[in-house]
């Protein structure tokens, strides 16, 4: 992130002013593709979402929807690159702890009201409001917005959080500390606006579509717990002309095979690929079955606490089990759809990150298992004297292979024995939390493009840090980033320095492994954090 | 018999009281709770989180408190895991759901069982009783978790027949699937309860008696062997009709109906104690009243039983 002073201009990338908004049975603007007469979006959730409420939404299907429904300061392309939203710009002050955005004049809510900054005010100072207790209040407290962490603990009262509105149009936001990565940070929902007057008026129902006022390019108009969400064009939304899908329709679908086979007979749009059938999908659809790079991590950690195994405390012991991984046959044989082998803990496509060269990544499979067979031996184990441990993962089809390939994988080449758990996941969390636990699988999606998402979590204070590795140079390092001008060669130091004392053994980096129509124009592949909205699709007439 | 009526809904309170008591210590022992989640709250924020729900009351004022709000204000408390929600608002939503689709297979699966049970009786030994006996056993192998996404394969895939999945305000496209998948395997319990009862009652002294004075055989059947060939049935029956109606998990995730069986199963793994506790009390509350009404059936179907 180059943290200098800069102004967007008012550009829309790939969407040129175009006469009317009748798009239906034309022509794309821009590719010039011919348009479908009908304009629906319909895709399928695992779960029903845990709210629209901005402020409240804390899982991925909900954050799909709030995108849609509201718009925050700026949005994401489909590179994932930041455009203005409401903000057609911002600047930063020389000190790069003052932020002030422009609004544009022409930003309005769906019952007609303008979004002034008195909006963003209220909808921040709601986010952190103790009354409110939003489980995502942390987010504005790692956006190191000032006074956030004490008006969530109650001892500053909420109109001092570091937020206000200059006039109508300019919104200053106040640091406590540079933060490189902060412009990103407000596409994130727990940023958007919310309409003072409305929230007042109806309370927790205010998000009922009967109630609820938006400011995004949609509106919702139907929920119906655990079936089906639909969200229609907002035809007061500033941008409208351009917006061309009419609607979206979410549709709640928990059994996976289902829901593709309902792709198969035209029901849905998009829905995800059960683990292992992407090879013949991709076979049988070879347009419609497509796999992308995400921000996500998966690998297994050593509790390295007071009540972990003294084996895991023998840098040895962990090195030797990290080698004797072979994460092709997980990614290639078990997973199949496009996912990336993993020997750090950031995923390579994570932006301004580069993965450093760890020596594991170069040696060959059996080059690694000869290094893993002289290290445990090394460390005292053997035939007479074998290394056991039990690891754990929650309850999942897929996780259970992984850690069966795993073990066998030890078995086999170490004569390790491993004993396997599943266990049901606020279970799993708990015992994780607790440390009680030897080996335990992890994974973690990014909250930002940024490494430092993923790196934090490896540092001593993380309240995520559940294996306890610590490592002062590593917290060192960290802090450090939050306010250098170049960062990579600190994350590759970091890197660097997980790769030798392997606290966590990286698996692999996760892959969106979708069945998306051929009809369907303008999904973002690239946009890694998959942060999509339905006024930039379309679908393309047959 | 009115007062037996009256000592077993005394009876029942206590019954519910234990239960929702049980309920609720147990759920407190299951390791997690409702804002455990894979990104750990800071202590503040859950800390905040747990003072608006009453959750950081000793277990005794939250209980007391819980039970206070369904007493004067019908109020079973709120979601933890969907704000805009409560438990009302999600048993008033589930509930009618699970209770139509639950409805139309309880009588589908009664009156297809009664009917095929009774005919292979009575054509004892027959190529009818064959077939009977040789359908019912594949369908109670088939598990409804097998069958629903068969019928999907076959009917939304293959043949574009009927949607795959929603509820759509109870359409009846909507609804075929998910009723031939639930009342299958117990179309298949009930025509075999039926037939083995039916043949037993058959075989009897009364019966012999009555085909001696020469009465026509269907009157044999329906005036005389039918209702004592139906106790064991209608014992069947209410439990059952209590499972049809309070839902099943594997309907609502197959077919994406919406009903309360996906919200119970989710409430457990969201410790969503407060939709947990109520489902729990509704499935209490209809099971005590199907029993108490099967035992009233029961004082009519066979004169030998006295209250």
């Amino acid at each position: 992130m180059k943290p200098k002073p800069k102004f967007f201009a008012v550009m829309l990338l790939g969407m040129t002013v175009t006469a009317g908004s009748a798009h239906a049975a034309g022509t794309h603007p821009v590719t010039g593709e011919a348009l479908a007469e009908h304009q629906v979006f319909t895709y399928r959730v695992l779960d029903e979402h845990s709210s629209v409420d901005p402020q409240i939404v804390e899982d991925v299907s909900g954050s799909d929807i709030v995108r849609d429904l509201f718009e925050g300061l700026m949005n994401q392309d489909a590179q994932g690159r930041l455009v203005p939203g409401v903000a057609t710009g911002y600047s930063v002050s020389d000190d790069r702890l003052t932020y002030t955005f422009t609004l544009r004049d022409d930003a309005k809510w769906s019952n007609g009201d303008p979004v002034v900054a008195g909006d963003f005010v209220y909808a921040w100072r709601r986010a952190v409001n103790p009354e409110l207790a939003s489980p995502y209040s942390w987010f504005m407290e790692l956006m190191s917005i000032v006074n956030a962490a004490r008006i969530i603990a109650g001892d500053v009262p909420v109109d001092e959080l570091g937020v206000s509105a200059q006039d109508d149009g300019t919104l200053v936001v106040s640091l406590a500390q540079p933060l490189p990565y902060f412009p990103q940070m407000v596409t994130h929902a727990t940023t958007f606006p919310v309409n003072p007057a409305v929230v007042e008026a109806h309370g927790a129902d205010w998000t009922n579509p009967e109630n609820i006022v938006s400011n995004g390019a949609y509106v919702l108009t139907e929920h119906i717990p655990n079936e089906r969400s639909v969200r229609e064009r907002n035809p007061m939304y500033w941008d409208a002309e351009n917006v061309i899908l009419e609607k979206t329709v979410a549709l709640v679908i928990n059994d996976e095979n289902t829901a593709l086979t309902r792709w198969l007979a035209g029901e849905l749009d998009r829905t995800e690929v059960p683990a292992g059938q992407f090879p013949r999908l991709r076979k049988e659809h070879p347009d419609e079955a497509i796999s992308f790079p995400r921000l996500c991590n998966y690998y297994y950690t050593f509790n390295l606490s007071e009540s972990g195994p003294e084996a895991f405390k023998d840098v040895r012991v962990r090195k030797a089990l990290g080698l004797a991984v072979d994460r092709r046959i997980i990614t290639e044989n078990i997973l199949a759809g496009g996912q990336i082998e993993a020997f750090t803990f950031t995923p390579a496509a994570t932006a301004n990150f580069e993965v450093p060269d760890v020596e594991i990544a170069s040696m060959s499979q059996s080059e690694r298992d000869a290094r893993a067979r002289s290290l445990l031996a090394e460390a005292g184990y053997g035939p007479d004297n074998p290394l056991k441990f039990e690891m754990i993962y929650n309850t999942s089809e897929s996780h259970k292979r992984i850690a069966v390939a795993m073990s066998q994988m030890w078995k086999q080449k170490l004569g390790v024995e491993t004993t396997l758990a599943n266990k049901e996941w606020k279970t799993f969390l708990e015992v994780r939390a607790n440390q009680d636990f030897e080996l335990a699988r992890g994974a973690w999606c990014g909250d930002y493009n940024e490494a430092s998402t993923f790196l934090d979590l490896l540092t001593s204070p993380s309240g995520y840090n559940d294996g306890k590795y610590s490592n002062a140079m590593v917290d060192d390092l960290m802090t450090s980033a939050k306010t250098a001008n170049d960062t990579q060669a600190i994350y590759a130091k970091v890197e660097q320095v997980i790769a030798d004392e392997v606290p966590i053994i990286p698996i692999y980096h996760y892959a969106g492994v979708y069945m998306l129509d051929s009809d369907v124009g303008g999904w973002p592949i690239n946009n890694i954090e998959q942060n999509w909205y339905s006024k930039d699709l379309y679908k393309i007439a047959d | 018999m009115t007062a037996y009526i009256v000592r077993r809904v005394l009876v029942a309170v206590p019954t519910l009281v234990i239960l929702i008591f049980a309920c609720f210590f147990l759920m407190q022992v299951a390791p997690g709770g409702p804002f455990t989640s894979e990104r750990p709250l800071p202590p503040q924020v859950l800390a905040n989180i747990e003072a608006r729900y009453g959750l950081d009351q000793p277990l005794w004022k939250q209980m007391w408190d819980y039970l206070v709000g369904i007493v004067t204000r019908f109020d079973f408390g709120p979601s933890f895991a969907y704000r805009d929600r409560d438990v009302n608002d999600i048993i008033a939503q589930g509930f009618p759901v699970t209770l139509t689709y639950g409805l139309i297979s309880f009588a589908v699966a009664t009156f297809a069982g009664m009917g095929i049970g009774v005919a292979a009786a009575v054509r004892h030994n027959t190529w009818l009783d064959y077939i009977a006996v040789g359908a019912t056993f594949s369908a109670q192998a088939l598990p409804n978790f097998v069958m629903a996404p068969i019928l999907v394969i076959v009917f939304t895939w293959q043949l574009g027949w009927l949607p795959g999945g929603g509820w759509n305000g109870g359409q009846w496209q909507y609804l075929v699937m998910p009723v031939i998948a639930l009342s299958t395997s117990y179309v298949a319990s009930i025509t075999r309860i039926t037939r083995s009862s039916m043949l037993e009652t058959l075989n009897s002294d009364f019966i012999r008696t009555a085909r001696a004075k020469g009465l026509p055989e269907h009157r044999v059947i329906w005036r005389h062997a039918m209702k004592p060939a139906m106790l064991p049935v209608v014992s069947y029956l209410g439990p059952t009709f209590v499972a049809m109606i309070t839902g099943s998990v594997v309907i609502d995730v197959y077919f994406s109906t919406g009903g309360i069986g996906r919200a119970y199963v989710d409430s457990a793994l969201n410790r969503d104690y407060a939709v947990m506790l109520g489902v729990t009390i509704l499935y209490g509350g209809l099971t005590v009243l199907f029993n108490l009404l099967v035992d009233v059936a029961y004082a009519w179907l066979d004169p030998k039983i006295r209250y």
